[in-house]
């Protein structure tokens, strides 16, 4: 069967053949087809894949193009389609294999997801390989029933990963501290981030001549006077990249800290955020979420090592590896928040940190350490960080977010030169 | 590379891999997949990968076996409309309104309308892949997108969906026939899913041993069958190390050119040490493969070598 090359919006409506090319025989094929697709497509979203129903009719159209041959066209027609990200890939190869090797089994997964569930995991012949749509679809069914659900998971997840695991509840914060918070964030500013960029802007006393104006003006006029219009640089607030130390020393003030990021994510847009204890977990798209509580849940559904120890070391090198090439671009400032007390420092912590700052712009260590009047620079580990960040800057009284964000705004001085702290211990 | 009469466009995906061989380039199945499906539904093909996998060249190669001509648009920060879709010639309005006045014209909506003519209108690369061409749409490449920042990206959203763009002045230009559009990305952020979604995605990933030395002696053929056996090997070795940034098959392709001009026949531990900056661009790689590291990888690709035989 073939459908005519046209812009796709047209012949979405319907199956598009031609008479005589469809058989009754073949149009319950495509039924049963499309019936199955729009299932795999749930068991994608429900795997943490964003399929729209827009992506289903273009699988449809997809897979009658390429017509069903072999599995491995059927999988790759299907994958082009579906995956719009890399780290997709993995979830749809799991979730392709499951759900087209076995029938039934999605009723299984289904049943799996429903709150009821008490929760025994299909005996996957790979259950590395699956534990990740497992999880994805176990985290979907914790939002409906967190209590019951959350023991049962740690139970799971402890046996799997052998982590020191202590899920941390959000909710604990009190009303009080939350509205304080609510409403100091509301008022927040960054003072240091704007920076010039390459894209012009209509400017009054700008450099260059603006000649599409100058020319749209003095047309107005008649073209007999022309009067010069300018274009000058525009500014932008640059991204922000958040790298949080959530290890059982710093969980208090993480907690403060993920609200006011996601504050600034909301307003911000380009705001990637980090968190690290003894592996790194990006949990930019969780704080995405509108409501705080959600977004915070979210952030810690998918972390597993909450309040456990710190690998300083080991989590930047995978932030360098993975991460720092996709999000330190267009002058990215860097917010390290942790205490800097690394479970063993040894040269390679030395070597991470100094690739990090020359790979942003701007690289500020956030330490609440600094609010004890009688800090000194002795860690081993702090010792090795501080001649690689641009500042180092306290978190005074965490209770107060506004001072907080104080704190992150003021121009920097003395107090926030890191070789201010290096010349008081030498 | 041929340059016989143009293939006529796939009709299958078995049709789309003997396109792309004809030009030497060896795709995998997957890629073949999603170009078949792209050229198919008309939908850009948007393609991720690290550097040097070869993401430009499938448009370069797609433009030329189906003999179509090829636009290109390198973007860059600060990319804007004026540099990537059109621009008016303001000199040359400039005079037309002084030409205008010396005749005495005085009504001001004749000479806008006069001056806001195609004739003064400059195309830029994405407003000439709308144009018909007498070989059949255009291949619009728009090469490492990530450079561009996110106003540009937003602003391709229309031209993608419709295959249209909207000049003030002269009114909306639609493509009759639309365009095969190329977008590449290194990754140096990420796009925004709103532009992805219109897109057919694939990541371009590094090829297996055998595609690589397929690749290595399809673009090389000169090149000897132990030294090319070796190459890939020591290539594929590399990439399973712990690297900051692993070697690409443009990088393999180098090497093996740069081993090619000195007379190599077969690796040995210095000439790999001597011409290893072909292949690793960071100091810290370098430095990690110092101290009888490279002899131990190319004891154990010997080794798998001789196994295989």
């Amino acid at each position: 069967m073939v459908v005519r090359a046209s812009p796709p919006a047209a012949d979405l409506s319907h199956t598009g053949a031609g008479p005589g090319a469809s058989g009754n025989a073949e149009r319950g094929f495509e039924g049963r087809l499309a019936e199955n697709i729009l299932y795999f497509a749930r068991a994608l979203r429900a795997a943490g894949i964003p399929v729209g129903p827009g992506a289903v009719l273009d699988a449809l159209e997809a897979v009658r193009a390429a017509g069903v041959g072999t599995k491995e066209d059927f999988y790759w027609t299907l994958h082009a389609v579906f995956v719009k990200r890399h780290e997709h890939a993995v979830l749809f190869d799991q979730a392709f294999q499951i759900f087209f090797r076995k029938r039934g089994y999605l009723e299984r997964l289904l049943e799996l997801m429903s709150p009821e569930a008490t929760g025994v995991p299909p005996a996957a012949e790979k259950p590395e390989a699956s534990q990740r749509v497992l999880d994805a679809l176990f985290a979907g069914a914790e939002k409906v029933e967190r209590e019951s659900q959350e023991i049962e998971l740690d139970a799971r997840l402890t046996v799997s990963d052998r982590e020191v695991l202590e899920k941390k509840d959000f909710a604990q914060m009190t009303a009080a501290e939350v509205a304080a918070a609510k409403d100091a964030i509301k008022r927040m500013v960054l003072g240091f981030d704007e920076i010039t960029t390459r894209r012009l802007a209509p400017h009054p006393h700008g450099h260059r001549i603006d000649l599409r104006r100058t020319l749209r003006m003095s047309l107005k006029a008649g073209g007999a006077v022309i009067d010069l219009k300018y274009r000058g640089p525009k500014r932008r607030m640059p991204p922000i990249v958040a790298l949080l130390d959530i290890s059982g020393s710093m969980s208090q003030y993480t907690r403060l800290f993920l609200h006011f990021l996601h504050a600034i994510t909301d307003a911000r847009k380009r705001v990637h955020t980090f968190l690290f204890g003894t592996r790194l977990t990006n949990v930019t798209r969780a704080l995405k979420e509108k409501d705080p509580d959600e977004a915070l849940a979210a952030c810690s559904a998918s972390v597993l090592d909450w309040s456990g120890g710190t690998r300083i070391a080991t989590s930047l090198a995978t932030f360098n590896k993975q991460w720092s090439r996709r999000v330190l671009t267009q002058g990215a400032v860097v917010l390290l928040f942790t205490d800097g007390l690394e479970r063993d420092p040894d040269e390679r912590l030395g070597f991470e940190i100094d690739r990090l700052h020359r790979s942003c712009r701007r690289l500020v260590w956030l330490n609440p350490l600094l609010r004890f009047s009688g800090f000194e620079a002795k860690a081993r580990g702090i010792k090795v960080m501080l001649p690689h960040v641009d500042e180092m800057r306290p978190i005074h009284n965490l209770e107060s977010m506004h001072d907080l964000c104080h704190a992150l705004s003021g121009i920097g001085g003395r107090e926030t030169d890191p070789k201010t702290w290096l010349r008081r211990v030498a | 590379m041929t340059s016989a009469a143009p293939h006529p466009v796939p009709k299958s995906i078995d049709e789309t891999l003997k396109l792309l061989a004809a030009a030497n380039y060896l795709a995998d199945r997957s890629l073949a997949t999603v170009l078949f499906l792209a050229l198919k539904m008309n939908r850009p093909i948007f393609l991720e990968g690290e550097a040097g996998v070869g993401k430009t060249e499938i448009a370069k190669v797609l433009a030329q076996t189906l003999g179509r001509r090829l636009i290109r648009l390198q973007c860059y920060e600060g990319l804007d409309v004026a540099n990537s879709v059109y621009e008016w010639n303001y000199a040359a309005q400039m005079i037309a309104i002084r030409a205008a006045e010396a005749e005495g014209k005085q009504d001001r909506t004749e000479i806008e309308h006069d001056v806001f003519d195609e004739r003064f209108l400059i195309k830029r690369p994405l407003l000439q892949a709308l144009e018909p061409d007498t070989a059949g749409p255009p291949v619009l490449l728009i090469d490492e997108l990530d450079r561009s920042d996110e106003a540009f990206e937003a602003f391709l959203l229309e031209v993608l969906a419709d295959f249209q763009v909207t000049i003030p002045e002269l009114g909306t230009i639609k493509a009759e026939r639309p365009p095969i559009v190329v977008i590449t990305s290194n990754r140096t952020r990420e796009i925004h899913d709103a532009l992805k979604r219109r897109c057919l995605y694939h990541w371009v990933g590094y090829p297996t041993a055998a595609r690589e030395l397929e690749i290595v002696r399809a673009k090389m053929p000169g090149i000897g069958k132990k030294l090319s056996e070796q190459v890939v090997g020591f290539v594929q070795a590399l990439r399973r190390q712990d690297l900051f940034k692993a070697p690409g098959v443009a990088e393999t392709l180098d090497w093996a050119t740069a081993l090619s001009e000195l007379d190599a026949v077969a690796l040995d531990p210095a000439t790999v040490s001597d011409t290893l900056g072909v292949l690793l661009k960071y100091q810290d790689d370098i430095a990690r493969l110092e101290g009888g590291k490279v002899r131990e990888l190319l004891d154990q690709v010997q080794a798998e070598l001789r196994a295989a035989e």
